[in-house]
């Protein structure tokens, strides 16, 4: 199942980077969106994926999946909810602002050293 | 966004309060079943959502007229507070403390002083996010 | 009391003085400032008891012990001299400031501050044990000097000149740097004391020369020697008062106080005692010619100053020999040195002084512009006259008496039979006269044509007048010092002199009074320096009458070839050069920059993998595939192509909520019911999120990406994802060390009293974590109310003006 979720990560980390070099705004966000997916996907299959039961205390049972990073993506998720909020906002202000969604054109210059 | 879907606004009505009532379970019940401050933070926050969908922004504020920043500084407050009052039990910053008090009606519970962080967390969840969903949807 | 902490003094003062400039605008601030080095002064004379025994006083403050660094103040002969130096002159030249710096024009508070650091920063170099710290105040005595230099920062001239001693300086600095760290690997200790106990283990070690010429570029480029001498005429943009105090008597002393320090350590080596003394000469055979070339007055004094380094720099060289020889003569070398360096400390600080007031009272430093100014300043004249006479090396003055000591050591070169000096020796005196020749000519030729002859017939921009009283303090007192000293010689050589002689040799005697020196005047008609002397002031004298008529000869060198002009060359090409790199690879454009980040990430991270052999792959350890698992990945791969490919935006956002659920569905297959509980409000509100930021959005385009950028775009993310999917295997399979989980899952119920161990880790375990991670959450629900309502604001704003 690792190895499956090896490529499946490798798969989205892929499109987020390709998303991410594109010149459109909004495809950065997309491309950041699914960046963050690929990263808690990872740090899970880097943990395994064993454990016969999730990791809650139950009578007999002592076969749990690791915490650990199910709660460290959990900290990630909603991180990466705010930090997407975020980045959102602050497209759309850009592209309100200067008319223009176009990486491109949003260069730094000289002028404002 | 002015709707006017009568269907669904009554159906909201009743559905807000079963999705806030679950959220307020979730999170009573995070120290033991799955849950939590995170969890149930964010369904309230979604109940929330489902109200602005079904109705306008003006009329949810006037329904929860909580200012969601305030509800933000409270959380941290509260979350930050808890992890440094263990220092005046001279034990280390963010030790928590639990026991078990047997009260009457629930019987037998314990308490705990992660659970006011927990509330802490949930506070400041709800806070921000609706915060943010309230500031986009309001920008015209 | 620990004294070591009084060189911080002037630093903590500097504190006080924005505060003071602010509150008592009516009080000069220097006044406030004159007390602290007036304090360390009188606090450090009563140091002159132990030295003079040939004592030392020490004291220490641990600084990072394990590295074996601290402040150590060590004071010896050598080191005391120059603390007294520093304060003394140092008290003159703020009193001098006073006069000279108008308290309503000028920012004093930069001023002073700056030169409270530079003072702090010369006590710790004179006064440091341990290298490491003196290279520390080394390069901050670099640093004030730069603001100091660049205090008129509205100034070109002012601006150039500060980049270009900084430039020097701390390349200087640096090497120095290399140069201390050579040493303390070959004496594993930093301690200057400690090295040099252990001397003679270093010779014939491999970096023995090279330490030895790295420390020589730090002093050499700190004491304006050939060919870093061009930053010290350039540092003349500076306030008077400064050129005075950092650039003639203290802070460009600095590198001889490091030659003399080193000394013991070097002075076995051939390759020190020829480059101290062959630079010296050189030194100061080309500053006095190029001083005579110049027609401002500081320039002159600037010249001046670097042929007079150079002076002390060969006399240093020269007392090296005593190592090597018994000729008393050597001894006597070092004794000359700092005999000189104390006479120069005098009347150079007396004549920038002057050069100050000059300048304060007429408007003008040009020297073509000036005459006749004897008889309307009188006391400047006296003072001037003095402080010449002594440069130029006459009785009754300081300067004959070290001039004589000097040239005697000259000629004794000669006879000293080591290192092919039999061969090369006789150059030394002959050097030596002619530049003590064209000294003489421009001390004539300072004094005398500012001040004697005829007014120009062209006015001067101020009506010049004398300079008030105040300010006439300080120069009176430097050059009322250089008489007396040339009559008191052998009472400065016991107290000042011979402590510092023995600082410096400290293997060759047990006492001070073991320095067996006795200055005199008169040395009777058969000594060859008397006639030296005499002859060059004959040939001085003709020279400076005729010097309108050969001074022109100074013409035929171009200036292109000047090792000013390749300085500046260098300079430019350096900028240019950097420029063009720096805009090669910094285009603007945040894609270019993330191309880098992407493909070094996967580049490094993947060489990584295989250099260190870190890819292994444990098929034993994966869990079976089940076939939700295999379904899920291919809704998740679907999800994923449809973000990729969609021709609208929301179509993009519902697959891009797709993708979400299908990791949330990943979570209930891999038994984390918190995270998909999770995952599936998150997802839902962040839908929500982008629907009703919808109308705000920019629709989907390309935006003209060729075929060659998508092609480029897709290697990387290619390589990323590849790597990515190494990584996640090989991190899978090797375990180098237990996981904490095991903890978790033991104490959970115990410690912690909670049966979800997840939720758990987050409030309890790693609390810290999620306190945090709050915040930012908080901190991103602000910087979003924050971006919209300052649109908000601002539309407010221009529909006002638009009313």
């Amino acid at each position: 199942m690792e190895f499956l979720m090896a490529i499946v990560v490798g798969i989205l980390f892929m499109a987020a980077v390709y998303l991410i070099l594109s010149r459109s705004l909004l495809k950065v966000i997309l491309g950041t969106g699914l960046l963050s997916h690929g990263a808690h996907l990872l740090i899970l299959t880097m943990g395994g994926l064993g454990g016969a039961a999730p990791p809650v205390l139950t009578e007999g049972v002592t076969d749990f999946a690791d915490p650990l990073p199910q709660a460290l993506i959990l900290t990630a998720i909603v991180i990466s909810f705010g930090v997407t909020a975020f980045i959102l906002v602050l497209a759309y202000r850009t592209y309100a602002e200067h008319q223009t969604d176009n990486m491109n054109l949003m260069k730094g210059n000289d002028e404002h050293d | 966004m002015k709707t006017n879907d009568v269907i669904l606004q009554t159906t909201t009505k009743l559905v807000f309060f079963i999705i806030f009532l679950f959220s307020i379970h979730i999170f009573f019940a995070g120290h033991y079943t799955p849950g939590g401050g995170f969890v149930g933070g964010l369904l309230t926050t979604g109940a929330i959502v489902l109200l602005l969908l079904a109705f306008d922004l003006k009329t949810v504020q006037k329904a929860l007229p909580f200012n969601f920043t305030i509800v933000t500084g409270i959380g941290l407050l509260l979350a930050l507070g808890t992890a440094a009052g263990s220092i005046f039990f001279n034990v280390p910053f963010f030790t928590h403390a639990f026991d078990d008090f047997t009260l009457p009606l629930f019987g037998t519970t314990s308490l705990h002083t992660a659970m006011i962080f927990d509330a802490g967390v949930y506070l400041v969840v709800v806070g921000a996010a609706v915060t943010m969903i309230q500031t986009i949807g309001g920008d015209a | 009391m620990n004294f070591v902490l009084l060189i911080f003094l002037p630093i903590v003062a500097a504190l006080v003085v924005p505060l003071l400039f602010r509150k008592l605008k009516a009080i000069h601030t220097g006044w406030f400032v004159l007390l602290v080095p007036i304090v360390l002064f009188i606090y450090y004379i009563g140091f002159i008891k132990t030295t003079m025994d040939g004592g030392h006083a020490i004291a220490e403050l641990q600084w990072i012990p394990s590295l074996g660094i601290s402040f150590v103040s060590y004071i010896d002969g050598l080191s005391l001299l120059f603390t007294l130096l520093i304060t003394g002159i140092g008290s003159l030249v703020v009193l001098y400031s006073i006069f000279y710096l108008d308290k309503n024009r000028e920012k004093l508070n930069n001023f002073y501050v700056y030169l409270l650091i530079f003072m702090s920063a010369m006590l710790g170099v004179v006064q440091s044990d341990n290298v490491i710290s003196l290279y520390l105040f080394w390069e901050l005595t670099s640093i004030s000097s730069f603001l100091l230099i660049g205090y008129w920062n509205t100034r070109d001239r002012s601006r150039f000149g500060a980049l270009k001693s900084m430039m020097i300086t701390v390349f200087g600095g640096l090497m120095l740097l290399g140069g201390f760290i050579l040493l303390g690997i070959m004496g594993d200790t930093f301690s200057i004391r400690e090295l040099i106990a252990n001397a003679s283990t270093f010779v014939g070690h491999e970096f023995f020369t090279l330490a030895l010429v790295l420390v020589l570029l730090g002093a050499f480029t700190k004491s304006a020697q050939f060919p870093f001498h061009i930053w010290l005429p350039d540092a003349m943009e500076a306030p008077t008062p400064v050129s005075a105090y950092l650039h003639s008597a203290t802070m460009v002393k600095a590198g001889l106080y490091l030659v003399a320090r080193f000394t013991p350590i070097f002075a076995v080596s051939e390759v020190w005692i020829w480059l101290v003394t062959g630079i010296g000469l050189l030194t100061l055979f080309c500053g006095s010619l190029f001083a005579v070339k110049q027609t401002d007055l500081k320039a002159i004094l600037a010249f001046s100053t670097v042929s007079q380094l150079g002076l002390i720099m060969s006399l240093l060289g020269a007392g090296a020999l005593a190592y090597h020889s018994d000729d008393a003569i050597f001894k006597f070398a070092t004794f000359a040195a700092i005999f000189h360096l104390i006479n120069h400390a005098t009347f150079k600080g007396s004549l920038f002084m002057i050069a100050g007031i000059v300048d304060h009272e007429t408007g003008t430093r040009d020297i073509r512009k000036l005459g006749g100014l004897m008889s309307i300043m009188p006391v400047s004249f006296t003072v001037a006259f003095i402080g010449s006479m002594s440069m130029a090396g006459l009785p009754p003055f300081s300067g004959f008496l070290s001039k004589e000591m000097f040239l005697q050591s000259m000629l004794a070169i000669r006879h000293f039979e080591l290192f092919n000096f039999a061969t090369w020796g006789i150059l030394f005196p002959v050097i030596a006269w002619i530049a003590s020749v064209f000294t003489f000519v421009y001390s004539f030729y300072f004094v005398f044509k500012t001040f004697a002859g005829r007014q120009k017939s062209e006015p001067l921009p101020n009506k010049p007048h004398e300079a008030p009283s105040g300010m006439l303090v300080s120069p009176v007192i430097l050059a009322s010092l250089v008489v007396v000293i040339f009559f008191i010689p052998n009472i400065i050589g016991k107290w000042f002199v011979k402590p510092a002689v023995m600082a410096i040799q400290p293997g060759l005697y047990s006492h001070p009074s073991d320095v067996k020196v006795d200055v005199a005047a008169w040395h009777g008609f058969a000594a060859p320096e008397l006639w030296m002397t005499v002859s060059l002031v004959g040939v001085g004298f003709i020279l400076f009458l005729t010097m309108a008529r050969w001074q022109k000869l100074y013409d035929i060198h171009p200036e292109y070839m000047s090792l000013n002009a390749l300085y500046d060359s260098a300079m430019l090409f350096s900028e240019g050069g950097m420029n063009r790199i720096s805009r090669f690879y910094m285009t603007g454009l945040i894609r270019t920059y993330l191309i880098y980040m992407f493909a070094f990430i996967a580049a490094i991270t993947a060489a990584t993998l295989f250099i260190k052999e870190a890819f292994v792959v444990d098929m034993e350890s994966f869990t079976p595939i089940n076939l939700y698992g295999i379904l899920n990945a291919i809704v998740l791969v679907i999800a994923v192509s449809m973000v990729l490919l969609a021709k609208t935006r929301l179509s993009a956002i519902i697959a891009l909520g797709g993708v979400g659920y299908s990791v949330a569905l990943f979570f209930v297959i891999f038994k984390a019911p918190d995270l998909a509980l999770t995952q599936l409000v998150i997802e839902t509100i962040s839908v929500a999120l982008f629907l009703l930021a919808f109308k705000h959005l920019p629709s989907l385009s390309n935006h003209g990406l060729t075929k060659r950028n998508k092609l480029g775009n897709l290697i990387i993310a290619a390589g990323v994802g590849i790597t990515v999917t190494l990584v996640a295997l090989s991190a899978h399979s090797q375990k180098l060390i237990p996981s904490i989980s095991q903890y978790y899952k033991d104490t959970v119920a115990t410690e912690a009293g909670g049966g979800n161990i997840v939720n758990v880790i987050l409030v309890d375990y790693r609390g810290f974590d999620t306190l945090f991670e709050i915040a930012v959450l908080s901190i991103a629900g602000i910087a979003v109310l924050a971006m919209i309502r300052l649109k908000l604001s601002r539309k407010e704003e221009s529909t006002d003006e638009n009313k």
